[in-house]
Order: structure tokens, then sequence, then C-alpha cells
């Protein structure tokens, strides 16, 4: 079954993490680590980041369907930072797996226990096209 | 008779391609549907070859499939339209004979080199379209190395194709004069398809192909094609003496490691020597071009055996001349690195300034990062630290990412070091 | 350039949705089954993919002994994401485009929902190519 693992954790004009080297390197590491884990299972379908806040676009349908683009959002709102989408046995596997992530080590070797959203993803197969 | 399938029977394959596509589309005046039918025979060659062994004549094999393929076509298409039987003669006599290979022209790789990167097609279809029909690969292989479905892939070099066809391109040899107009164009998207492999190297994306090998491979077949032209053989020795880098490139946690920095017993002596063997034979005609300096400078780096033996003067020079040549934004920066290398680094920041200005540069992560590694040359780690943290939130590469907020993060680490060991310092008694 | 195209909404909006005639879902799927359609001709579709209700979604915080932290909470004025689009094209301002077709997809009575879509570019796995 596929799941969708999400790290909504960006917020506009937050950036680039500002710890110790070592802190840094642990936790890139760490997400090496944990992405090839998940490809040498054959869990991982992908992996993707997403580029910062700063470049997001909102867009709407405007006059005669021509693009309205907008760059402001809610000063609240959370950002997708990246998410996996993963092939796995069973909805306990897909946490287990969110849980790991979540767990990466930040500064001072802390778990940084940030929140990932699990989803299942729907297995209807992509529109028909002819 | 059959031979046996064994790993060096895929590269043989791969090679056959574009002659059999030569042959058929030049046989049938129609390279669109060729195209696809020695895709086909591909495809089956892959299946069963394996299985059953190698033919011996493989080329002939190819040419019958695929030729089939097209005459199972036309005789489709005429049962659509019910032509007559006088018709259907007609397609009999269009078989082709069994002494096909009297038709295969020696230059019919080179012409579909030129087809293939027409300058009206885009870098990403042109890409595409060399990869299948003069490299060979499969639809699949190329849609798993640039992560797009096989159908999108497939979409992208049809309409290659039928821009090819709309354009008007004959299939023969360009004339000298629009070859010397076209050339450009090839050797650009050659360098095109090794710079995704080797800058897209990082990642173990295990499925995908070596893009920089079979880019390598065009090039190596090009320059058999065009032995005389000095870029062309600039272009090889380029890709040669920067893939010869390869290993020492990444680290264990695929991270990114600077040229300065790499262990340079990991480098390629063989890749590198064949580089500079090119290199000095191209150069020896006379002309200089753009892939020529390029490759000049790879090669005053590859031959330093210790980065303390880098010849800066002698980059600095290729630089200027390649800033006379074609100069870019992006040759100022790196020649201001190396001004930094001869003259110090307010030499180089003096010469990066030249560039504030520059809008095609607004925005672009590497003013930042080459700025903050200057900075840091002059000591000026507060300023480094803030562009390397700049050029962190521009640049769109993770890799490139994590190597800038490490530099920033190293460099804070040694502030925080001096702070603490600051004498008579109240915060730590 | 690969970017994504992220579709929002709350519990409240999909339960609109959910209250559409059969007709007018099916005319928005016809459209957003041809936008697929186009991309792929064009050679600019990646992937498209609606997730499941947030009823079955976690969010989940770490690990204590050795077990995830999970946490189903989904509060009904929540933003989620219903469903993404990923599309590989030549510029930002073609991933817009597309999203603007989405966006004019109809609703009821034919009017174009107008949703906001929030369009994201991926971050490259390997260096930037711009030499």
């Amino acid at each position: 079954m596929k799941y969708i693992l999400m790290m909504n954790t960006m917020r506009a004009g937050h950036g680039v993490p500002r710890w110790p080297q070592k802190d840094l390197q642990a936790h890139i590491a760490f997400m090496m680590n944990l992405n090839q884990g998940l490809r040498e299972s054959g869990e991982l379908v992908s992996a993707e980041g997403l580029s910062f806040p700063e470049q997001a676009k909102l867009v709407r349908a405007g006059k005669d369907g021509v693009p309205i683009t907008d760059g402001v959002f809610p000063e609240s709102k959370e950002f997708l930072a990246g998410f996996w989408i993963i092939d796995v046995d069973s909805p306990e596997r897909a946490y287990a797996i969110a849980a790991k992530a979540s767990a990466a080590p930040g500064p001072g070797g802390a778990p940084l226990n940030m929140p990932i959203e699990v989803r299942p993803v729907m297995n209807a197969p992509p529109p028909e096209m002819l | 008779m059959t031979k046996p399938w064994d790993p060096t029977s895929e590269h043989l394959l791969r090679e056959l391609a574009p002659q059999v596509l030569g042959t058929v589309a030049r046989r049938f005046r129609d390279f669109v549907s060729a195209e696809d039918a020695v895709q086909e025979a591909m495809i089956a060659a892959f299946t069963q070859w394996p299985q059953e062994g190698i033919p011996d004549n493989p080329r002939g094999w190819l040419i019958q499939v695929a030729s089939r393929r097209m005459t199972d076509q036309v005789r489709s298409q005429i049962a659509r339209r019910e032509r007559e039987t006088a018709v259907a003669r007609e397609v009999e006599t269009m078989a082709p004979p069994v002494d096909i290979e009297s038709d295969m022209d020696p230059d019919d790789t080179l012409i579909l080199l030129f087809m293939c990167c027409h300058p009206a097609l885009s870098s990403s279809s042109a890409i595409a379209l060399t990869l299948r029909a003069v490299g060979g690969l499969t639809t699949t292989e190329i849609g798993n190395t640039f992560l797009v479905p096989e159908a999108t892939m497939a979409q992208r070099i049809s309409r290659a194709k039928q821009n090819i066809k709309a354009s008007g391109v004959p299939f023969r040899l360009p004339s000298p004069q629009e070859r010397a107009e076209r050339l450009p164009s090839v050797l650009y998207v050659l360098y095109l398809i090794f710079n995704e492999g080797y800058a897209s190297s990082v990642g173990a994306h295990l499925q995908r192909l070596d893009l920089a090998r079979e880019a390598i491979r065009l090039t190596r077949c090009a320059k058999m094609l065009l032995p005389n032209d000095a870029e062309v053989a600039g272009l090889l020795a380029l890709m040669l003496l920067t893939n010869a880098r390869r290993a020492a490139r990444t680290g264990p946690d695929e991270e990114l490691i600077s040229l300065t920095k790499q262990d340079r017993t990991l480098w390629d002596q063989v890749e590198i020597s064949e580089g500079i063997e090119l290199l000095t034979a191209a150069l020896s005609k006379g002309s200089v071009g753009l892939y020529q300096l390029q490759a000049a400078i790879a090669a005053v780096h590859d031959e330093a055996t210790r980065v303390e033996d880098t010849d800066w003067p002698q980059i600095l020079a290729l630089y200027e001349l390649l800033k006379r040549v074609s100069p870019s934004p992006m040759v100022t920066l790196n020649h201001a690195i190396a001004a930094a290398m001869v003259h110090g680094p307010l030499k180089g920041l003096e010469l990066l300034r030249t560039l504030d200005t520059d809008a095609r540069l607004s925005g672009h992560y590497r003013l930042d990062a080459v700025r903050a590694h200057l900075l840091e040359m002059a000591g000026d780690y507060e300023g480094a630290i803030k562009h390397y943290r700049t050029a962190a939130g521009r640049t769109t590469s993770i890799p490139e990412q994590n190597y800038l907020t490490t530099q920033a993060a190293r460099l804070d680490d040694k502030g925080q070091d001096k702070k603490t060991h600051a004498p008579f310092n109240q915060n730590t008694g | 350039m690969k970017y994504i195209l992220l579709m929002s909404g709350t519990k409240t909006g999909v339960d609109t949705y959910h209250s559409w005639s059969q007709k007018d879902i099916d005319t928005h799927m016809a459209v957003l089954t041809s936008v697929a359609k186009e991309l792929t001709e064009s050679g600019e579709f990646v992937a498209t993919q609606g997730l499941s209700e947030p009823a079955e979604a976690k969010v989940v915080r770490g690990e204590k002994n050795g077990m995830p932290v999970t946490d189903g909470i989904f509060p009904e004025s929540k933003e989620f994401l219903l469903g993404y689009w990923i599309v590989d094209v030549a510029t930002p301002e073609r991933a817009y485009a597309v999203a603007a077709k989405i966006s004019a997809a109809p609703g009821p009575g034919g009017v174009p929902t107008n949703m906001a879509i929030e369009v994201r570019r991926f971050a490259a796995h390997g260096q930037s190519k711009s030499e």
C-alpha cells in the first residue's frame, strides 16, 4: 500500500538551519541513511524536497484562464518542506518509517520530533490517456 | 548459428541502433516511422537475444525486423484506406532485398546526430531523441533516467520527431556550411547529456543509466566521424578530464567535496591521460574554441598531483582568454576565484563587484557562494557565514544546500571556539 | 524543472464537493482528465494523485520506547492536502499556466472553482547545471 509522508515544517523566512557543523552533518547523514535503507528494502517510491516558501506561488485562474499568481501567504501558514512516497505492507510500517524520519537528530543531537503527516495514497490508476 | 549473450552484448546492440535506423530510414524515406520501427526491433532484440543467443548477422536481423514492421504499417494503412491490389503489389516491391547491407552508409550515424540535435528542437527533446535514435536506449531507460513516466517520455520523443518532419530536414549529410552552423548544437546537446549524468550522479539513483558514460560514448562516436574537428576533440577531452574526478566528488554520506579538498588518489589517471592527449592534439590545430579552453582549465587542475601544486597562474590566464572568447557571468565568477588564488582574495572580491549589478545573476546562489568563499579567504568570517547562508537559501540543489550550510556551520563553530577561549570572558568564567 | 501543484481544502470544502450533483462531478473530472491527457501529449506529465480522506490521516511525532507517537486529530477548519500534480516543464510560467487550467475546472453550474493552487518547485537531487 502506498503512503505519502509529508513534512510540513517550513515557515516563510525561516531559512536554513544554523546548527553546529557536527549536528548538521549528523542530520544530513541520518536522512541519507534513512533514504538509502528505504531504497534497499524496496519501500521507497520517491523522496523529494521542495524549494523554500519564498519561491512558492499561489495560482488561481483569472479571466480567460490567464493565471493570477500571488506570493503572499498567511503569516501562520506552514509549508510543505518535502515528502516521501513509500510502498509498504501495513499502516504500522508506514508510521514506523514516519517516526524514524520525525526523530531525525537536530541541535545537540536531540531528536527533532517534527510532525509528519501520514496519508494513504489512493490506488486508483491515473486518468486514462488515449 | 548464434553467439551467447554476455555483458558486452548490450553495448554491441546500442552501437548497431543508429546504423540500422540509417538504413531503414533511407530505404523507406521516412525517418519518423523508421525510428519507431527500429525502437521496436531493439526491444525485441533485448527480449529475445539473451534467451536465444545473438544471431550471426545481428545488424541484418534488426534491419529485417524493423523493415517488416514498416511494411506491416504501410499495409495496414492501405487496408484502412481500402486501396486496390495494385497498390498492395507496390508494397511487395518495397520489401527490402536480401542484400540490404549495401544500403548502409557509414555516415548514417553522423546524419542522425545532426538531425536529432537540430537547433529547432528544445534541449530536452533533443536529448531524449538523441539518446534513443543515436544512443539506442529504450524509452523506459530514458524515462527512468529523467524520472518521468514512460508515456511522457515517449510523447516527448514523438513530438521531437514531428518537429523534425515539419522542419523538412532531409535525411542526408549537412553541407559544409550547414555543418559549421549546426555542429555547435550537436556539441551542446552532448555536453548537456554529460552534465546531466555527471552533476546528477550525486544521490543514489540505482536504476539510472550512467548518462555521463553514454555522453562520452556518443562524443567518441562523433569524433570518429569528424576526426579533424578540434572542438569535438575538445569536448571529449573536457568530458574525460571532468569524469576522471567522479569518484572523489562525493563523500560517504553523498556530501559534495570541493575540488580543492578532493582525495586525488581517487582520480582516474587513464581518463586524465587520454584527455590531455586529445587536448594537446586539438590545440595544435591552431583555432581555440570554447570546449578546448574549458578542457585546458580542467587539464591544469587534473595535472596537479596535490592541490598545492595547482598552476593557478595558468588557470587565471585561461580564464582571461575564456572571458574574451565567451564572456558570461559564470566565467567571471570562476575568473574571480582564479584571480584570488594568484593575487589574493581582495582582488577576487574586487572582480565580483562588477557582477553585483548584472541582472543575469540577481538572486543567483553562486554569486553569494563565491563571495562567501573569498570572504573566508580574506578572514572575514562573519561576512562569509552570512553569504554562505544566503547562498544556501537560494540554491535549489539539495547537495549544494547541504554543502553551503555546512561551510557556514564550520565557520560559525570556529567563531564560537574563539569566543569560548577568549581571555576574561565573563560567560565562561 | 519539476514542480508540484498542491490542492488543499478544508473538511467543510470537501463536504460541499460531495454534495455536488453527479453530473457536476463528472464534468469536473472530465476537465481534469483532459488536462492530464494534454500534459502527457506535451511530454510534461509526471504524476497526479488524489489523497484519501483525512479521517485516515495520522500525524507522527517521533518515537517513544521504539513506538511511533501518533495523533489523528484534524480540526474541522484545518486545511489539508487533497491531492497534487507533478509536472516537468521548461519555465515557471508554464507551471503557473497549468495550475490556472486546473483552478479553472468547473464546479456546480459550470462556474470555475477558482481553487487556489500552491505551486512549488522541486529541489534537485543533483548539482545545479547552470554552467
